[in-house]
């Protein structure tokens, strides 16, 4: 819950709810990313952005270096297969 | 040394480890007891297990593992709250699977589904919004807890429903606060802690002005640590150096995620849905003044406090737990007289063993039982 987990934006699919969907370690998930949007940055350039995202909300840019080393770490402390995991067991599927 | 073997880049975290050594060597001749140094994190406490970071560590230098673990401090009461909404017919009951397992006076929430109550484990508040979506004639209610590293993600959520009027969705409101959370630990009167490990994530969030109380008014030294091992590693060095050279001040060590002043959309969007609670209890600490954050009034429909008649009781913890004492650094979890025993990760009786974040799940799984640290 509080780790957050690297994921590259791959695109925005609803600017006005600011919304887009990332890849996360393979997996295809939509996330809201109004926390990494301004001015300098609008939402149409953010596709292509690495982001930490904590719970289904990106809270940071970072670069791709940072991303790849932080998915080393999570699945090294085993963290990693745990969120994907609850990312596609998410109740709201059910 | 054994560990440092696993260090992706274990020449950094010998060069590391050996500047370490060689502050402490120049502090030890005025030093009367080992330093403390709290990691407040879970996350933090987790890294440094699994990289054995303690047993890299001089004498001199004592680690406190600290109460930042949302879920370890959760009081009873609270839990109780989340089963008896969970029982109503109408919720569905949405949580963060890390809160399942957290005893509660009557049972857990993972008790509750057994016994027919429609709790779901979900992976982000936005999917508990989608619930409501398809839901219409059931209420979906969110359980918001974690520090202010979730608290932008609950309150982004609560503007969405807001925004598309949805009706049935609403949030019972447990985050926490950190820096009320860490001036709490320093006023304990027999507190001995000597500098800090302050979480990157919270920074990233709220900024470094937050914490520098710590720093001006009780005097210790605190360093933003990011959660990869030679973060941990390097932001210790940086404590030892600001206690060689006299100084006391916040340093950001995980400077590539954590700007000084925060993120500002995440900050709005807290500031416009949460305000402070006078009080709020938190398990093993107690009563502390402003550690919580309430809805505010305007959002009074989507605050499942209000929206539902809840219990609010105060239960106190089995008599035999002494999670507080471990939280505070005061005992080391396997001086509890039930670790271990009465109280392990299959059968927790206090919070600190349900989460892998825990201090006391953390020195179950690794093994350490008092003898071999
Ligand atoms: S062993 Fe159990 S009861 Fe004792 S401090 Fe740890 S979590 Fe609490």
């Amino acid at each position: 819950m509080c780790l957050g987990i690297p994921a590259q934006i791959m695109a925005i699919t609803d600017a006005e709810r600011c919304m887009a969907k990332v890849n996360v370690g393979g997996v295809l998930r939509e996330v809201n990313i109004a926390c990494i949007v301004d001015e300098e940055h609008p939402i149409e350039q953010c596709v292509g952005d690495w982001t930490l995202v904590h719970v289904g909300f990106a809270l940071s840019r970072i670069d791709e270096d940072e991303a790849q080393r932080t998915l080393e770490l999570l699945a090294e402390l085993g963290e990693l297969q745990q969120e994907l995991d609850a990312m596609e067991r998410s109740g709201a599927a059910a | 040394m054994k560990f440092v073997d696993e260090f992706r880049d274990n020449q950094k975290a010998q060069y590391l480890q050996r500047a370490i050594h060689e502050l402490a060597a120049q502090l030890e001749p005025t030093l009367s007891r080992p330093l403390q140094i709290m990691e407040f994190c879970g996350g933090h406490t987790h890294t440094i297990f699994r990289y054995g970071i303690e047993q890299m560590l001089p004498k001199s230098i004592e680690m406190v593992h600290g109460p930042g673990c949302p879920v370890c401090v959760l009081p009873m009461g609270r839990v109780d709250d989340c089963v008896t909404l969970a029982e109503r017919p109408e919720v569905i009951f949405t949580t963060f699977g890390d809160a399942m397992r957290v005893p509660g006076s009557r049972k857990s929430l993972l008790q509750a589904r057994a016994d027919g109550a429609d709790v779901r484990m979900v992976y982000s508040p936005m999917d508990a919004l989608t619930l409501a979506r398809k839901h219409p004639e059931r209420e979906v209610v969110f359980f918001a807890l974690g520090f202010e590293t979730t608290m932008p993600s609950t309150a982004l959520t609560v503007l969405q429903a807001e925004r598309e009027g949805i009706k049935n969705f609403s949030l019972f409101c447990n985050h926490i606060t950190t820096a009320p959370t860490i001036k709490a630990v320093l006023d304990e009167p027999d507190l001995m802690l000597d500098g800090f490990l302050a979480p990157g994530h919270v920074a990233m969030v709220i900024g470094l002005q937050p914490f520098e109380f710590i720093a001006r008014d009780y005097h210790k030294p605190l360093v933003i640590t990011g959660f990869e091992p030679l973060d941990i590693l390097q932001s210790l060095w940086m404590v030892l150096k600001q206690f060689t050279e006299n100084r006391c001040v916040v340093e950001n060590q995980y400077a590539r995620v954590v700007q000084p002043t925060g993120n500002q959309a995440g900050l709005q969007a807290i500031h416009n849905v949460f305000e402070t609670r006078e009080f709020f209890e938190l398990r093993g600490l107690g009563s502390i003044d402003h550690s919580g954050v309430s809805m505010r009034a305007n959002y009074t429909p989507y605050d499942a406090e209000r929206k539902f008649a809840m219990p609010n009781l105060t239960v106190t913890d089995p008599k035999d737990c002494q999670c507080g004492a471990v939280i505070k650094g005061l005992i080391k979890p396997w001086e509890c007289q039930i670790f271990g025993k009465k109280c392990n990760p299959e059968n927790p009786m206090g919070a600190l063993m349900v989460s892998s974040e825990g201090a006391c799940a953390a020195y179950y799984n690794h093994g350490y039982t008092g003898k071999a640290a």
